[in-house]
């Protein structure tokens, strides 16, 4: 009998994937076979840990050593060291910031500390193409459980009493909406898993489908046992193709396993799914715009009512749920709507998964209890900002979220105090921005993406944001006026007030809460013609401090636009009419001679 | 019926559940602005997007502002249609849609029927706020119907029609964002898709974002030339919908006026296309027989039904999408072109001028007649039997600028041989007024009995489709009856599996027939516009001496003089024609 002694846990989420985690992967197997371990060593793939700025990573196991941005070349002295040795590879273990100190269990840094994993539980634990490994750490349990012992009607009043709420930026209470749907009678209804992430930079449904495709899979079955579906389909990006192999892989498993298809565990309930992929129109996320991408129609939104709970895909009754909500649908049946309550505020309960992005030491993804603030989440979690830089805005909920301050710092996260601080949950992006980024480029920014992102049905949503981009623009531009501010915050408000779907009724809020949180310096843009982070280039200017220049012409020699001249020795000159403000000069000179005005 | 009740600006209203705040609003005397929306009421037509979002209305205890075309009332609602915070949602959001339209309101082919500049006007906008890019796209001029999509503000109604009522599919919505318009697919020239040049998106788009091309220029350039003799023919629908560019109430009939009109404006003679209208019925409705007859002997190559082929919006339908049926419909050319060649090749010929020197002008409701015209095989050495199709609406524009008070023209008479009709080609306007006519002649022939009675009123009406049998003397013959394409669809899809009952189908492009045509006056999503005009129609046949085609002295003594007989040789050069497959390579660039 094969006696295994050690788990090497090989990430292979996208990140680490790109960083050649699958090369890794092949020269531990090889190796191990090399030195004869492969009775005692396995090497597992698994899904993403989260610590994305550190990755690739490598956990053993059992005894939890962390390694962290393992190279291909670094496998034979893990091996050698850690495995044949007993000792820790010091070099590749996280070092403490604060402390200088080594640390080789993840629940010590700082980045885990906090953190409570339920949607992410299998994520960076379970080889996510082996079913085994799920069914081990509890899998495929809740469905087993709702099918023998509990009624539909049952298991959603478990859900219900849960409080868990929609992790797809709406925060509809899950169990009422499963509720509402098998209330409407029909002869086939459908559930359909939302996969189609598209806020930029985030990426925990992603993460989920990867690491642990099965937990979706086992929680749209009790969705369609509860709502009476026996078909589910899934919606998700074509361009998250490492997901989409890895359901195709988990559903043939589940089949073969008799967990999807004809009489699931012997029982009368049958239940089977189907990938639908979409080409990756954020406003696809909206769940009318979402079932018309699936029907093979263009991807806008409809008027609700009617409700896809009513008609839905095929003009059938069809309940949408986001993948995160249905990640955490296993473990609230398994463990009970109490254990989750206790976890969050009042009105939030559980967790949720942001993606931590920005001028962020720790980049990557997170799971932390809702109720946590923001500076936890952004110093402890975070480890702060990047390069020692002041903090200047947090953006939450994806480009039509609000960008919050210093102020907002200590307010417990949550859906309802997000939505009155003037931003929203989302789907949980989170970007940190610093003293060096402009708040008026930062509206401008996040509101390109809405206006490249709008369908184009509605008036205020396909118009109204152009205009505001175009008033962002001339601001940046030094050209804005008093009265542009105004208009900004009018149009703004009728644009959330008058548009079609989630998209435009959210999108004004970057602007919005710019406006609100650094009215100072749009008034300094249009008054003084000012940009303070020196970000709006038209208005800066590189200027040559003439005390200081040598006339070493390092800066003419670099300008890609020869903008600078000057004699040999003299104090140069920069023209601002051929400059283009790339900064070159500043960055080559050695004597501190350029500055921005 | 389970009643809801509501307050609306103050009122409390009782309405029907899932009523629209729109609808409560309009059934309380509210109006509730809409620009999107489009509704023909009785005719199963409807477009609520929801996408304009002029009609937001406030809702007490809802976050933000409701449509009200899609919002169904509540118990105890309360609607404000005209607070400040509506007021300025509504106008910023107009003002916004006009930022993105072109300002050549002076020069455009829409203006002073354009919905959006009565929409400015209603809500006092006297400038446009915001400056920036415009969405522009090239323009496509197709034979009948000129895409000018700067113009559009994505109200959905074209591609309502185009999709959902006619199911011709070839407009859509395409790119996203700003950039955003309704197209054939990829963005090519309607020429290329599946166009049935209908019109029904021209006459429903609130501004001149889609519009007929104008061949009014080239009848005045030819009235003007003195070597040419230029005749005039004009359908039955135009004398139901003619009044209407004048002011005169919808259903008016105003054939003495358009005649008087006509002369006025130089044409040499003034014919009607109704004479034409009851040359079809003498070949069609041989047709029919000839068909009916040999069905009945037992002849299995015969194919029943026989279907109606005067509407060029339906014989380019079943030409892109029921190839494999072009046999099913009549040979017989519409009267528009049995008209051409009647007068090239016989009156012309009569008066001795060359057909090159006789220009043939029709004034038709349809805008796909434009197209008609165009066709090849309706050439001769490249001489078109029917030179220039021009719309209702190009011929009103015509008299408004040759300074015809049309009120106070006098009633005049169509000049002779092709000016006389019966009252069965009149009926031709009206969807079922063919078959009707046809039945007129075809029982007569057939049973060699008289008529008692020449209204078929079980094939009147509005429904979208409709059937009725009747009795040729104890031959029960079944008629089928559909208007709009869709319908018409529904029908040759029951052909095509083989559950087709019916003898003959009549079948025409637009909501109402030809008197809903595309190029009629603008009825604004009125249905009530459409009904006048269908019972005017019905008037002036009721009002004429003589009501079947085969009783028309005039036919009588073309057959005799020229034609010889029905479906005769002569016949069949001149009026009739076959059909092409045009369902391949629609998208395929030249």
């Amino acid at each position: 009998m094969t006696q295994i002694k050690y788990h090497m846990l090989v990430c292979g989420g996208t990140g680490c994937h790109a960083s050649q985690s699958d090369q890794i992967l092949k020269v531990f197997q090889e190796q191990i076979i090399a030195h004869g371990l492969d009775t005692e060593v396995q090497v597992i793939k698994t899904g993403c840990f989260g610590f994305c700025e550190k990755g690739p990573i490598v956990k053993m196991m059992p005894d939890n050593t962390f390694y962290i941005q393992v190279t291909p070349a670094d496998c034979s002295e893990i091996l050698e060291e850690h495995i044949i040795k007993g000792r820790r590879v010091n070099r590749l273990l996280y070092e403490n910031p604060e402390t200088g100190e080594k640390v080789s269990d993840s629940k010590h840094m700082g980045f885990y500390k906090k953190q409570i994993r339920i949607a992410l539980r299998n994520c960076g634990f379970i080889n996510p193409e082996n079913i085994d490994e799920y069914i081990a750490r509890d899998g495929y349990m809740a469905l087993g459980k709702v099918l023998t012992e509990l009624t539909p009607e049952a298991t959603i009043e478990i859900i219900k009493k849960s409080g868990l709420r929609g992790r797809g930026g709406g925060g509809f209470p899950t169990g009422l909406k499963w509720e509402i749907t098998r209330a409407v009678k029909a002869d086939q209804k459908y559930v359909v898993c939302n996969a189609d992430e598209g806020d930029p930079g985030a990426f925990m449904d992603r993460s989920v489908l990867e690491g642990d495709p099965h937990t979706v899979l086992e929680a749209m079955a009790i969705n369609g046992y509860c709502t009476g579906a026996d078909k589910g389909l899934i919606y998700i990006r074509a361009e998250y193709p490492l997901a989409v192999e890895r359901l195709k892989v988990a559903m043939k498993q589940a089949r073969e396993y008799g967990l999807l298809g004809k009489n699931i565990l012997g029982t009368d309930f049958s239940f089977d799914i189907d990938i639908r992929y979409g080409a990756g129109a954020f406003v696809c996320g909206e769940e009318t715009a979402l079932i018309h991408s699936m029907e093979g129609l263009r991807g806008e939104p409809t008027v609700k009512p009617p409700f896809p709970s009513e008609s839905g895909y095929m003009g059938k009754p069809t309940n949408v749920n986001n993948v995160e909500t249905y990640a955490n649908i296993p473990v609230i049946l398994n463990k009970g709507a109490a254990w989750f309550a206790a976890i969050g505020t009042e009105k939030s309960k559980g967790t949720k998964v942001f993606a931590l992005a920005g001028k962020i030491n720790n980049v990557g993804l997170i799971e932390v209890p809702m109720g946590i603030t923001l500076r936890e989440v952004i110093y402890e979690i975070g480890g702060g900002i990047k390069g020692g830089k002041k903090f200047k805005s947090v953006q939450t909920g994806g480009p039509s979220g609000g960008c919050l301050t210093e102020r907002h710092l200590d307010t417990p996260i949550d859906y309802d105090n997000l939505i009155a601080a003037g931003s929203m949950m989302g789907s949980g992006g989170m970007i940190v921005m610093d003293e060096d980024d402009c708040a008026v480029g930062m509206a401008k920014f996040y509101l390109d993406f809405t206006v490249e992102e709008s369908c184009g049905k509605c008036s205020p949503c396909r118009i109204g944001n152009k205009r505001l981009s175009e008033i962002l623009e001339k601001i940046t531009q030094g050209n804005g006026t008093l009265e542009d501010l105004d208009k900004l915050q009018n149009l703004s408000n009728v644009i959330k007030d008058t548009s079609l779907c989630g998209l435009g009724q959210t999108s004004p809020n970057p602007v919005l809460s710019t406006l609100d949180n650094f009215y100072d310096e749009y008034l300094e843009h249009v008054t003084s013609k000012k940009c303070r982070a020196g970000k709006c280039k038209s208005l800066m200017q590189y200027l040559i401090i003439a005390e200081n220049c040598i006339g070493c012409t390092l800066c003419a020699r670099n300008c890609p636009v020869n903008a600078i001249t000057g004699e040999r020795k003299q104090p140069h000159l920069i023209d601002q009419d051929k400059c283009i403000k790339c900064g070159a000069c500043m960055e080559k000179c050695k004597f501190n001679a350029i500055f921005i005005k | 019926m389970e009643m809801v009740k509501l307050t609306i600006d103050g009122k409390t209203v009782e309405v029907e559940k899932n009523t629209t705040i729109l609808k409560a609003a309009k059934d309380a005397g509210i109006d509730i602005p809409t620009l999107c929306y489009f509704q023909l009421k009785d005719m199963e037509i409807e477009n609520r997007p929801g996408g304009c979002r002029i009609c937001v209305v406030e809702v007490a205890g809802r976050r933000n502002l409701a449509p009200a075309c899609t919002t169904a009332v509540t118990p105890g609602m309360v609607v404000n249609t005209h607070s400040i915070r509506v007021l300025n949602a509504r106008r910023t959001v107009l003002e916004l849609i006009l930022s993105d339209h072109p300002a050549e309101c002076l020069t455009c082919a829409k203006s002073g029927n354009c919905e959006l500049q009565d929409m400015a006007q209603k809500l006092g906008v006297r400038e446009i706020p915001f400056q920036g890019a415009q969405s522009t796209y090239r323009k496509d001029t197709s034979p009948a119907i000129i895409r000018d999509v700067d113009k559009c503000i994505m109200c959905r109604r074209c591609e309502m029609m185009c999709n959902e009522v006619q199911t011709v599919g070839a407009l859509s919505a395409v790119n996203r964002g700003f950039m955003a318009v309704v197209a054939p697919a990829f963005e090519m020239n309607l020429e290329k898709s599946p166009c049935t040049y209908c019109g029904q998106c021209v006459s429903v788009c609130p501004t001149g974002a889609l519009t007929e091309v104008d061949h009014s220029r080239n009848v005045i350039n030819a009235l003007a030339d003195p070597t040419k003799t230029v005749v005039v023919q004009t359908a039955p629908a135009v004398r139901a919908a003619l009044g209407e560019e004048f002011g005169l109430a919808p259903g008016t009939l105003v054939t003495g006026k358009m005649v008087a009109a006509l002369r006025r404006l130089g044409f040499n003679y003034v014919f009607d296309t109704d004479f034409a209208a009851d040359l079809t019925i003498m070949e069609e409705g041989s047709e029919l027989l000839d068909r009916l007859t040999r069905h009945l002997n037992g002849d299995k190559n015969v194919k029943l039904p026989i279907l109606t082929s005067c509407c060029p919006g339906w014989v380019n339908f079943f030409e892109h999408n029921f190839p494999e049926m072009l046999d099913i419909p009549s040979t017989a050319k519409s009267p528009q072109q049995m008209f051409g060649p009647i007068a090239k090749e016989y009156f012309g010929k009569k008066l001795g001028i060359d057909r090159r020197n006789l220009i043939v002008v029709s004034i038709m409701p349809c805008l796909a007649k434009k197209y008609e015209c165009q066709r090849e095989e309706f050439k001769v050495n490249g001489d078109p039997d029917v030179n220039y199709s021009i719309s209702t609406r190009e011929l009103a524009h015509l008299i408004k600028q040759s300074n015809i008070d049309f009120a106070s023209l006098p009633e005049e008479d169509f000049d002779n041989p092709l000016g006389a009709s019966t009252g069965a080609a009149v009926i031709f306007g009206n969807t079922g007024g063919v078959i009707e006519a046809a039945c007129r002649t075809a029982y007569e022939l057939y049973t060699g009995k008289k008529l008692e009675k020449v209204e078929f009123n079980e094939l009147r009406g509005m429904e979208n489709i409709r059937h009725a049998t009747i009795d040729f003397n104890g031959l029960p013959i079944n008629i089928g009856i559909a208007h709009g394409l869709g319908n018409a669809r529904k029908l040759l899809e029951d052909i095509q599996a083989g559950k087709s009952h019916f003898h003959a189908i009549e079948i025409m492009a637009c909501p109402g027939g030809c008197i809903g045509g595309g190029g009629q006056p603008y009825h604004h999503g009125d249905s009530s516009i459409l009904k006048a005009r269908a019972a005017a129609i019905y008037r002036e046949d009721a009002g004429k001496p003589i009501r079947k085609s085969h009783e028309n002295p005039f036919i009588i003594e073309l057959y005799k003089e020229f034609l010889e007989k029905p479906l005769g040789e002569k016949s069949h050069h001149l009026l009739h024609t076959h059909y092409f497959d045009k369902s391949a390579g629609v998208f395929v660039e030249e």
